[in-house]
């Protein structure tokens, strides 16, 4: 038995440069309950991270009793993280509580209060109301937030209902708030979404880079993954860009550990070098990219020591990281919500895309980019069109890839809301207070703590104006608000399959029923559509599929010759083996583990999912202006300037706050906060000083702290950790109920991230900036003990003698099983 | 020279343009996006005309008056309330915008005329940076204009 809250990343298996990733299977089991009481073995994949960890689910009795890593998954070789081991399936339990139980009737607002009712009272409600409103006032008037966590075939059928059946472009997922910036700069620069580089990458490569990712807590197995490399006979040079101090930068060789709000500097001084220094694949350049001119322009003011001043990191290490970048024959990036969430940044990002087109460090063993996403499914939320793109990386401006969705649907083009792009969540929200929105569905999403600047949020959905219905798993901050809440089936209730970061597809099998009349999210919209009585043309239902298998067999239809090609995957070519990367299709029935290895892209005016972007503004280049660009395949070097964000620190608000996660908990805790392990690893929320900043406020450990910006303020503990001096960070779980029924809210003072975010986002991706507001710090008095942040992690105590080891407390028997089989082959396997 | 006259109206075009991106800022600070962005537009034109002001220098410049008046819309000094409001202000600054690129568009060709490098690579980058301008406020009415047209009350 191991205690893998105290060890998070577990037993390491180090290997070299090359050669496969050996298997460790992970295996976590109720209390009381052995191998030999396990009924099944259920298949599925975990969602509690992006990384999409096959797994099985282990069911006794009828209930979900545990959970095991999949030895032949090309994704995790067995393991799974603390999250997958204890969140996973702990995190769907009906245990009885004083509340926070799941929602096993639809619940509907009479006389200010929710009451619980039938499907059929509920339904006709909501129909009611959107039959009224499409007569009043037109398909403008609804919209829908949805999530990062439904299945694909959940995601398509909304698409098509909100585009084909209603004629809405008011669709977004709160995949916007996380992962947006991913996908625009992967638009920006190869044409299309869709990940070039693959995890075997990391198996291969022979330095990191990681950008404002902390993978060691978001993405536990991958960061196995990386373990296992630096650990081995030939460890690949890493590089953190962080301003906290975590785990991954604790290994790294280089830590970056620049001001929150800079990014863009950084970026720009790297490429400026690798370009004086001559480390430009020159033939790479000529043949596969346009635009290296205007960016040499745009780098050339970034001397080491500018970036250095802005940034505040010295000026070597930039040098340093740089020639790490321009010297290794095989680089390999990850991105994350430190360039996502931040000012800049979609440009921030491309700016990395471009360091590897310069190199042609792309589509080549470990030499390759990943350009991560936050949520299990989110990557389905953007092929599949429930946030603001078309299905299969269609391009709303090219009237042809219209055309080619009305066939598939056989709708009238023009029903097809085309005319500007798809609305971004926080429009979407912007429409709703001004009243011209006056339904707003909300699925798999908690917008009252997660969005920024909530407390506006919540003054919007409390409108009597705006009709809002739920759909989740759980009551929570948002159900409060609604006019219909809908009891949702969950992850091992229902089957459908998902996509995670590099491009593998899971199926996960239904592996017990859900609790009451919960149903899923899939039959829950068909219902709406069949009462809806959408048709096509042809006079059929719309959607004309009832199970999720039609649903996906539909989708493959969709995605048939577009670069997200699933057409050769199946359901029964999902069962049993690993998942498999697209594109799959007759060319490459097994998958593809990387993508653009002949340096041609999606470029083309007729491939292309968009025509681009200005970066500082967002301005949309034209049709024309593209053609006459030309890409024609070559992927695009796009440059921005650094300007600094829109609310620097001041006498008044001295520090920059930025906000994240930690490994115990996901999102607002729906699961994790309901596993005991996780929870008490992580109960409550704290806020994390700086030691120098902590020492001239006169804070010290757990005393209870108040941040103030000009949106709002928070109390919590303070922890006194090891991060840059001026920032202050807030983990981003807590809001003002928890799933812990036990642990009610100390106190009615406001606790929640977001109190103090600004509400702006990035001009191109439109995904909100989490990672900078200008704040204050006002010490209120002693706390009682340590602050209740984990010490084995990001935000360990500078002193460590000062706070007791975060340690696990049982309940769950972990097992760890080295080497037990070979590991299993990549799709296009190159390792011996 | 009646260049020294069109170098001061540049001047003015992008005071004026400045003056319209702040008002926006401000006036529909409801709308964060507008907020951020019109402000960093409103500091580009300034960047402009710093970089205007060699040239200014080097050929003198001269009241404009006459046949080289300013643009014949009135600044935007106050913002127009609600989303029609938005969308107005915003034609009026696609105008102004349009105004300025096209001039520095007649200084490039002034700058091939004389040689004037200088004057060819400034009035380039500017033109270039002006047209992005006007393709933002195309493409953010563009965004606003169903929603404001259709359904806004
Ligand atoms: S790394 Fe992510 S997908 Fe894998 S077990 Fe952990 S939470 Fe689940």
């Amino acid at each position: 038995m191991v205690d893998r809250i105290a060890d998070i990343w577990g037993t390491r298996t180090p290997h070299a440069k090359g050669t496969r990733w050996p298997v460790r299977v992970d295996t976590a089991l109720a209390e009381g309950v052995s191998e030999g009481d396990v009924e099944k073995w259920v298949q599925s994949a975990c969602t509690l991270c992006s990384n999409g960890c096959g797994c099985d689910i282990a069911v006794a009795d009828g209930r979900m009793v545990g959970v095991r890593g999949r030895a032949v998954d090309t994704v995790n070789h067995g393991r799974l993280g603390p999250k997958g081991l204890f969140g996973s399936w702990q995190g769907m339990g009906r245990r009885r509580q004083n509340r926070g139980d799941r929602l096993t009737r639809p619940l509907i607002r009479e006389g200010g209060t929710l009451v619980e009712t039938d499907w059929g009272t509920a339904m006709t409600r909501i129909v009611d109301r959107s039959r009224t409103l499409l007569e009043e006032r037109g398909p403008l008037s609804h919209g829908f937030y949805t999530s990062g966590q439904l299945f694909l075939e959940e995601y398509y059928t909304l698409a098509v209902i909100g585009k084909a059946g209603i004629g809405t472009p008011h669709m977004d997922g709160n995949t916007r708030l996380c992962t947006a910036t991913s996908a625009a700069a992967m638009k920006e620069s190869f044409g299309s979404d869709g990940q070039p580089g693959s995890y075997e990458d990391i198996d291969w490569c022979e330095a990191m880079f990681l950008w404002g990712h902390n993978m060691a807590e978001t993405q536990t197995v991958l960061w196995m993954r990386v373990l296992d490399r630096l650990h081995g006979p030939d460890r690949p040079a890493l590089v953190c860009v962080d301003p906290r101090r975590t785990a991954v930068a604790r290994e790294a060789d280089v830590h970056l550990a620049l001001r929150n709000g800079t990014n863009q500097a950084l970026v720009n001084g790297i490429l400026r070098e690798i370009v004086h220094r001559g480390w430009v694949d020159e033939d790479y350049v000529a043949a596969h990219t346009c635009g290296l001119e205007d960016l040499v322009a745009t780098v050339e003011p970034w001397t080491p020591e500018r970036t250095a001043e802005v940034c505040d990191v010295p000026a070597d290490d930039v040098r340093r990281a740089a020639e790490i970048f321009g010297t290794s024959d095989r680089v390999l990036s990850t991105v994350l919500e430190g360039f996502y969430q931040s000012h800049q940044a979609t440009a921030a990002a491309c700016g990395v895309n471009n360091l590897h087109l310069l190199r042609g460090m792309i589509g080549k063993p470990g030499g390759g980019i990943l350009q991560m996403n936050g949520q299990p499914t989110a990557q389905n939320t953007r092929e599949c069109g429930a946030d603001g793109d078309m299905p299969a990386f269609r391009n709303w401006d090219n009237p042809r890839h219209i055309a080619e969705l009305a066939r598939l649907w056989d709708v009238d083009p023009l029903k097809i809301p085309s005319w500007s792009p798809p609305t971004h969540a926080m429009q979407i929200f912007r429409y709703a207070e001004q009243g011209s929105i006056g339904l707003l569905w909300i699925s798999a999403t908690n917008p009252a703590v997660s969005m920024p600047d909530s407390g506006r949020i919540r003054r919007i959905l409390a409108s009597d104006e705006l009709f809002v219905v739920v759909q989740d798993l759980y009551e929570n901050e948002t159900t409060e608000f609604a006019d219909v809440v809908l009891p949702a089936a969950g992850w091992g209730e229902k089957q459908g399959t998902f996509t995670n970061v590099n491009r593998t597809v899971h199926l996960s099998e239904k592996a017990v029923d859900p609790p009451g009349e919960a149903r899923s999210d899939l039959d829950i919209f068909l219902d709406y559509a069949r009462r809806m009585d959408f048709r096509d043309r042809s006079g059929r239902p719309l959607p004309p599929w009832s199970t999720p298998e039609e649903a996906f067999d539909a989708w493959r239809d969709c995605t048939r010759g577009r670069l997200c090609d699933y057409t050769g995957l199946s359901y029964d070519q999902l069962r049993g083996g690993s998942g498999v990367p697209w594109p799959c299709n007759d060319e490459a029935p097994d998958g593809t583990v990387r993508l653009y290895s002949d340096g041609v892209f999606p470029t083309a005016s007729e491939a292309a999912e968009t025509y681009g972007h200005d970066l500082l503004t967002g301005a949309a280049v034209s049709a024309a202006d593209y053609a006459a660009l030309a890409p024609d395949g070559r992927a695009l070097l796009k440059g921005a300037d650094y300007v600094p964000s829109p609310e620097e620190p001041d006498d008044e608000y001295p520090l920059r706050y930025t906000t994240g996660r930690t490994v115990y908990q996901f999102h607002t805790r729906t699961r994790t906060g309901r596993a005991p392990q996780l929870q008490a690893a992580a109960p409550t929320m704290w806020i994390e000083l700086a030691a120098e900043d902590a020492h001239s406020l006169g804070v010290s450990e757990g005393d209870r702290v108040r941040v103030v910006s000009r949106r709002g303020h928070i109390v919590a503990a303070a922890r006194i950790a090891g991060g840059r001096p001026g920032v202050v960070f807030a983990p981003f779980h807590y809001g003002a109920r928890g799933p812990d029924a036990d642990q009610p809210p100390s106190s009615d003072e406001p606790t929640a991230a977001n109190e103090l975010t600004r509400t702006q986002w990035d001009p191109v991706s439109k995904q909100p900036l989490f990672k900078f507001a200008a704040v204050r710090v006002e010490r209120l008095g002693s706390g009682d003990g340590p602050a209740p942040a984990p010490t084995t992690t990001a935000s360990a105590p500078v002193d460590p003698a000062a706070v007791p080891p975060t340690r696990g407390r049982g309940g769950v028997v972990v097992r760890e099983d080295i080497a037990p089989v070979e590991p299993p082959k990549a799709a296009s396997e190159e390792l011996s | 020279m009646n260049l020294t006259a069109v170098l001061t109206l540049l001047d003015q075009a992008e005071q004026d343009l400045a003056t319209g991106f702040r008002t926006a800022a401000e006036g529909h600070a409801e709308e964060p996006d507008i907020h951020d962005i019109c402000h960093n537009l409103a500091a580009q034109c300034e960047g402009r005309r710093v970089a205007l002001a060699p040239l200014r220098e080097r050929y003198g410049s001269t009241d404009t008056g006459g046949a080289a008046d300013r643009l014949g819309t009135r600044v935007l000094s106050e913002a127009r309330p609600g989303p029609l409001g938005l969308l107005r202000d915003l034609q009026d600054l696609y105008v102004q915008a349009a105004f300025a690129e096209l001039t520095w568009d007649l200084l490039q060709q002034a700058g091939a005329a004389l040689h004037d490098r200088d004057m060819l690579a400034v009035s380039q980058r500017c033109a270039r940076e002006a047209s992005i301008q006007q393709g933002w406020l195309r493409t953010r009415s563009k965004q606003a204009a169903p929603q404001t047209l259709v359904l806004a009350r």
